[in-house]
């Protein structure tokens, strides 16, 4: 048997940490557009920052910048390191 | 598996028209810089019917000079739409809009330094079965960041044609059209495994759809797909609906996932995603990581919790600097320009009623609107600015928690900004708000924002109010400031109401791209700003002659005798008898039928309030120099002897102008932007009625303290 990762909440990464989506929501209509702009199991994130004023978030994937609030964020949970 | 030659080339066969491309791809990949290469300035810009989506049309030419028709679709991330502008590329692809044709052939932009989240939406473009060709923009960018695209294996994988191009710089312009001009362009080759679970309902549906919605096969299997993904599809006006039999399919399908728990949106991305990842393995060569890139380090100020905000105070003090600075060269000269105008068209023609009408009414009331002009092109041009280098996103990144208070989004604060110095370029900027709902309530409130045409209002009234010369300067500034916070507060607190009530939807995300950095596309931002800037003239012009036409009849008839003032012939006018009318209404605000004329008169445009009261109170016509005008509107009474604009009242009518709807331009905008009369009137009579409440409100307190 495997030992059973810690998964965290995207939303509660530190800044300038990377870790990998473990899971991902069912589709609702905004975690379908998250999945269309690749945010998939398995993707690497890394949290770039947060606005000034805490929320949004800003992450980096695929070689891109996205922003997204923590309301949705608090759903991604992740594998920090992985 | 590939296709025989036969049925694998869409041949046009020579001498009939050419096909059609529509130019399609993700936002802020370059797609309008090479839409304005291709076509130059021979577009046509216009609203799909319907819909408040802009609609583009260029013509480019074949290497052999003949015309091609390209049609610009709007950015989309995905045909799984989410957003007005998603649902109309959607819709013209598929061909369900009745006014649009259906474009032959499609021509993919893509940013090469974001290869795969662009494949995305190449990929299902394929699935439609057109001959499509590949623009790999951007290359140079890739370069820099490390990325060596091999676009000789990106087109072994797609079996499509692939250009690499720089669009900013027109390289690979003319490889593109040269592709372009083929008579025959292969059909894509590339083929991948719609899942298990997935693929009997494809199957189904694609029967479906080809016999009861009368698609072509290959269509019909790339709807079947999108179905599959898009939850709550969004549906525009001018879109055909689907057929009862294949929504029943559909739905049967859904409950039949949902009882088994199998997310079947998710799994169609995910192996899309798959396929595009074996392509983009094999396409893409990395060269280890290139540490921070110049946008990285610009973002770690920009975005910065202190510098953030300090960049963001400089890039807006610069905004309204050069609008309130520069702008007044040029309206200087259209002033002076009309008033030589009017004074020449006075010679030209023989006095009389026409001759007042082409210049008191049409050329002063135009010149009245045209003035602003100047303020509105440098604010497009800004705006312009803002969203071609990148800046655009930041800012909204950065106010979207401010604006999540009142339940709208980062996306609305630049609209509203900019609605400071005119509304009417805020509200056009409002359509990169995707909810529906929320740009509405952007548009209803962005008028409250203190615009610069109540300036000369509020600088009127400050100077009735605060007479004399020896008043301290901040006190002046004070009360300016106040009007203001005034118009911001009554903003915010309509769109938290708006939200809440009459525009309920959920709580707006904030899934945006920040794009890189990019030096701006300045002829692109300079084009775009005259597109605006022309769409609002043509637009307004012809209802602003009309009401200005009006108006002047309103207050020139009936006619005095001959040896009556201007004021006299102002107050028997159909304008003085209007400003009696209502006086009613506006006597429980401390305005007697004078300055009800006022207010009539500007209902087309705040600033006529101040001629009109020079006209009015006999203070001789050079309204620029408001010391007469202040010692007539301080000798105004009211027929028992009181003072007419006493503190109060002065304070109370730049109150009635922080509020209320008096600009005929914005309607007219609002209008073309809600597709509709009901939301403008709805306007109208919110911010009136309005206006009217607190400026009783007001008055009846300020009165009982005694002012």
């Amino acid at each position: 048997m495997p030992e059973p990762v810690q998964l965290s909440k995207l939303s509660d990464l530190p800044v300038g940490a990377s870790a990998t989506i473990r899971e991902f929501p069912k589709s609702g209509s905004a975690f379908v557009r998250l999945r269309e702009m690749g945010m998939l199991t398995g993707t690497r994130v890394t949290l770039v920052r947060t606005a000034p004023l805490g929320d949004p978030l800003e992450i980096k994937l695929r070689g891109y910048l996205l922003s997204l609030r923590k309301t949705e964020a608090d759903y991604v949970l992740v594998e920090i390191g992985a | 598996m590939s296709l025989p030659a036969h049925i694998a080339s869409a041949s046009a066969s020579p001498g009939t028209r050419l096909p059609t491309y529509a130019l399609v791809g993700n936002p802020n990949c370059g797609k309008s810089t090479l839409f304005n290469a291709l076509t130059g300035m021979k577009q046509k810009v216009g609203n799909y019917p319907g819909v408040t989506v802009e609609k583009k049309v260029g013509t480019t030419f074949s290497q052999h000079g003949q015309p091609i028709t390209v049609i610009d679709l709007p950015g989309a991330y995905s045909l799984a739409a989410r957003s007005p502008d998603e649902a109309v590329t959607r819709d013209v692809l598929l061909g369900r809009r009745a006014d649009t044709q259906q474009p032959d052939r499609i021509l993919c932009i893509i940013d090469a330094t974001n290869l795969e989240r662009n494949l995305y939406l190449v990929h299902q473009i394929l699935d439609l079965g057109r001959p499509v060709i590949v623009v790999l923009n951007m290359m140079d960018l890739a370069e820099k960041a490390g990325l060596n695209i091999r676009a000789a294996r990106l087109e072994h994988e797609l079996g499509v044609p692939v250009i690499p191009c720089e669009a900013v710089r027109g390289k690979g312009l003319v490889e593109l059209r040269v592709a372009m001009s083929r008579h025959d362009l292969p059909l894509s080759r590339h083929a991948w495994e719609v899942p298990a679970p997935i693929s009997a309902a494809v199957a189904e549906l694609q029967a479906s759809l080809t016999r009861n919605d009368l698609k072509s096969p290959l269509i019909a299997r790339a709807e079947a797909l999108l179905l599959l993904t898009d939850q709550d599809s969004i549906r525009v006006a001018g879109s055909t609906p689907l057929s009862p039999q294949t929504a029943e399919i559909l739905q049967g399908w859904k409950t039949k996932w949902e009882g088994q728990g199998t997310d079947w949106a998710a799994v169609l991305v995910n192996s899309r995603y798959d396929a595009i990842g074996r392509i983009a393995a094999d396409v893409v060569l990395r060269a280890g990581d290139q540490g921070p890139t110049t946008s990285d380090k610009i973002d770690a100020v920009v975005t910065h919790p202190v510098w953030g905000w300090v960049t963001l105070g400089a890039v807006m003090t610069l905004l309204f600097l050069s609008i309130f600075t520069f702008a007044e060269y040029p309206m200087n000269w259209i002033d002076d320009h009309m008033a030589s105008l009017g004074d020449w068209v006075k010679g030209a023609m023989p006095p009389g009623d026409l001759r007042d009408l082409v210049t008191d009414g049409a050329i002063a009331g135009v010149g009245g609107v045209i003035i602003f002009l100047p303020q509105i092109l440098i604010l497009f041009f800004f705006i312009g600015l803002l969203e071609s280098t990148g800046y655009m996103a930041r800012a909204a990144f950065i106010m979207d928690r401010l604006m999540s208070k009142v339940g709208l989004n980062g996306k609305s604060f630049i609209p509203l900004l900019s609605s400071y110095a005119c509304a009417i370029p805020g509200i056009m900027a409002t359509r990169t708000i995707e909810e529906p709902k929320d740009r509405l309530v952007t548009i209803l409130v962005a008028p409250l924002m203190s615009c610069s045409a109540r300036l000369p209002v509020y600088l009127l009234m400050i100077a009735a109010l605060l007479p004399g010369d020896r008043v301290p300067t901040w006190s002046k500034v004070g009360l300016m400031l106040l009007m203001y916070m005034l118009g911001t507060v009554g903003a915010f607190a309509f769109a938290w109401l708006f939200k809440r009530t009459l525009l309920k939807g959920a709580p707006p995300l904030m899934i945006m791209e920040l794009p890189p950095y990019r030096l701006p596309a300045v002829r692109d931002v300079a084009f775009h700003m005259f597109e605006r800037a022309w769409i609002f003239v043509r637009r307004a012009g012809t209802v602003i002659l009309g009401i200005s036409i009006i108006l002047w009849f309103l207050s020139a008839y009936p006619k005095a005798p001959d040896t009556a003032t201007p004021t006299e012939q102002i107050a028997q006018s159909f304008a003085g008898r209007a400003g009696h009318l209502i006086e009613p209404a506006i006597r429980p605000l401390g305005f007697d039928w004078q300055i009800g004329i006022g207010l009539i008169t500007s209902f087309a445009a705040r600033e006529v309030f101040v001629s009109t009261m020079s006209v009015v109170f006999n203070a001789g016509s050079d309204d620029a120099d408001t010391a007469p005008l202040r010692q007539a509107l301080l000798a105004a009474h009211w027929p028992d002897g009181r003072r007419l604009f006493t503190p109060l009242v002065c304070l109370t009518l730049m109150v009635f102008y922080v509020f209320a709807m008096q600009c005929v331009s914005t309607v007219v905008v609002v209008r073309r932007e809600t597709n509709s009369w009901r939301w403008p009137l709805f306007q109208i009579g919110y911010m009136t009625g309005t206006a009217w409440v607190v400026c009783f409100l007001v008055f009846q307190v300020g009165r009982a303290l005694g002012y």
